[in-house]
């Protein structure tokens, strides 16, 4: 078999899809991950994407792709027909990341997301200073960024529970995409971007 | 003739015998044709394991001759765009066959040809036509080809319909269906437009019940009528608008009844070219397969595909209200259900239904980066345990 290589943030996501997962991706990009899980954990699944580029390369891997809007079109997928969704920095580019949640949690009983962290000390001192934050995790400026939403891991988490998803699991990363050696220790200070595990649960309104 | 260095070249449409009263075709109502031809057309080489086929399926009004060029032709073959020597269906890595199917009128067997019974032209006597039945000619012909595997079935339109019924009933004997402008259910509002051409036909005063080939005439004024109604449900407004805008027909134009604007001069010409090849009987004998074809409401609609999976490319244009793209989104939905390995995209286009034709790039792109793609993976022959 071919050697094959994921992005190491990817590999830490991956590494919480059960072999053999019905796997949606949302936001798959060229299909890297999707491609992996296909070929060497023998999952299924679709890919969704909407920039050109990252399309052509994803439908160029043999990776099935669904071109579509997650915030209007997510009426495309059954009720429980993934067991489980992924949003890898995807979320803050959303309208309406509470609306799309509260869908996804439908389509699947899991869903594994990375989001940036906004609150991570180096973002807090660009502000004290006067600037909005830039980093690795958010490169853009603010004119040009896709992300509509900005957030902290500590104001996230209770969204989670607003839309009936349990944390099961979160992973702080570094900037350069691997878990932080401690963990979660001061997370919100010290994460550049979080990976949860979330699970179906019940709903608080 | 144009310069030939992206065709095909020079092609020549074959025709065979595909049933005769030893071997009828046996349709999906239970009635027989005792004889039927197929004309069609390859391009390309097939390889030495037989495996790199890619059939082509035509629309309403298309043919066998898909690409290149015959003796005296003033234009290439219908899909022009799409077949050829480095374009999206590559003549230099695929063998392509293009056949006209049954119940046309463009070498194969259909409701004008002669009935081996009477010595007549068939006439309204021919049997009414199943989506079915063209896949199950199709395949006679894959077969007499000595074809086993097709790496993929590919059709916009109704040439769409018949790649999805072909993946759904026999998925076994192709890797890729690649459904393009197509519908798995037409709407009322799409079997009105169908009706009205219909109409047109049946009403014009020289159909004289079907029997007017006997009788050495043809319906011309309907056929063309109907031909004109199509064809503007198969572009667009802003299509339309930014072809023609309201120009006059001519520099010096007097209000009238004529052909006074530029669109009704070019949908007088698409209605009197079509006359000399199209046949008014195979047009309401086709028009009438789409109007019943409904292959997800079959019980078990997907059991033999979720069997044998089958990689699906669904393509639709923004554009498209002849088949808009909720009749695409449709038709992923069923196959999502599957858990078939689907892919999707609606391509931004001003030209309507009749996009599926025409050189765009994003489409095009996608179609070659389907099929070149690895078809290893398909979906749920990854058994979950």
């Amino acid at each position: 078999m071919t050697q094959m290589t994921i992005r190491d943030d990817l590999r830490v996501v991956a590494r919480h899809i059960h072999a053999g997962s019905r796997v949606l991706d949302l936001g798959c990009g060229d299909g890297e991950l999707l491609n992996w899980l296909i070929r060497r954990r023998e999952c299924t699944g679709s890919g969704v994407e909407r920039q050109p580029d990252a399309v052509l390369a994803a439908i160029a891997r043999g990776v099935p792709l669904i071109e579509l809007d997650i915030d209007d079109e997510l009426d495309m997928f059954a009720p429980d027909s993934y067991d489980v969704v992924v949003l890898s920095r995807t979320l803050e580019a959303l309208f309406r990341p509470d609306l799309v949640l509260r869908q996804l949690r439908v389509i699947a009983p899991r869903i594994i997301l990375t989001m940036p962290n906004f609150g991570l000390w180096r973002h807090r001192l660009r502000l004290l200073s006067g600037h909005m934050p830039r980093s690795r995790d958010l490169p853009y400026s603010w004119y040009e960024t896709p992300n509509l939403h900005f957030t902290t891991l500590v104001d996230l988490e209770p969204l989670f529970a607003e839309v009936g998803l349990v944390v099961e699991k979160r992973i702080p990363l570094t900037a350069s995409g691997r878990p932080r050696t401690f963990g979660q220790l001061a997370a919100n200070l010290m994460a550049s971007s979080a990976i949860y595990v979330l699970q179906r649960g019940a709903p608080t309104s | 003739m144009a310069d030939l260095g992206d065709s095909v070249g020079l092609t020549t449409t074959h025709s065979v015998q595909l049933f005769d009263p030893t071997h009828p075709l046996v349709l999906a109502s239970g009635e027989r044709l005792d004889e039927v031809v197929v004309a069609y057309e390859t391009y390309g080489r097939l390889n030495a394991d037989r495996s790199n086929a890619v059939y082509i399926c035509h629309a309403l009004t298309g043919d066998a001759h898909s690409a290149g060029w015959r003796p005296g032709d003033r234009r290439p073959g219908w899909w022009e765009t799409m077949i050829g020597p480095g374009k999206a269906i590559d003549t230099n890595r695929w063998f392509v066959v293009s056949s006209n199917l049954l119940g046309g009128c463009q070498g194969s067997t259909g409701p004008s040809s002669t009935n081996p019974a009477t010595g007549e032209p068939w006439g309204l006597d021919f049997p009414l036509l199943d989506m079915a039945d063209f896949v199950t000619v199709h395949r006679a012909l894959v077969a007499h080809l000595g074809i086993t595997q097709l790496h993929a079935v590919v059709g916009g339109s109704l040439g769409g319909m018949q790649a999805l019924q072909w993946a759904l009933t026999y998925p076994a004997e192709l890797t890729n269906a690649v459904v393009i402008a197509a519908s798995s259910r037409l709407t009322a509002q799409n079997i009105a437009f169908s009706a009205v051409g219909r109409q047109a036909i049946m009403r014009d005063e020289n159909f004289l019940g079907g029997r007017f080939a006997s009788e050495q005439t043809n319906p011309d004024v309907g056929l063309a009528i109907a031909r004109m109604m199509a064809h503007i449900t198969y572009t667009s407004e802003e299509g339309f608008q930014s072809k023609f805008g309201r120009n006059p027909q001519r520099e010096e134009s007097f209000p009238g009844f004529g052909v006074d604007f530029a669109v009704e001069g070019y949908l007088q010409h698409q209605g009197e070219t079509f006359l000399a090849r199209f046949d008014a009987l195979s047009y309401l004998y086709l028009t009438r397969v789409m109007d019943y074809f409904d292959p997800f409401a079959a019980e078990n609609a997907l059991a033999a595909v979720i069997e044998e999976p089958v990689r699906f490319l669904v393509v639709s244009f923004d554009s498209d209200w002849r088949f808009s793209t909720e009749h695409s989104r449709r038709i992923v939905r069923h196959l999502a259900t599957g858990q078939l390995p689907v892919t999707f995209r609606d391509i931004r286009s001003p030209w309507g239904h009749d996009s599926f034709l025409l050189k765009i790039d994003p489409y095009l792109d996608t179609v070659r980066a389907f099929l070149e793609s690895r078809s290893d993976y398909r979906g749920t022959s990854w058994e979950r345990t």
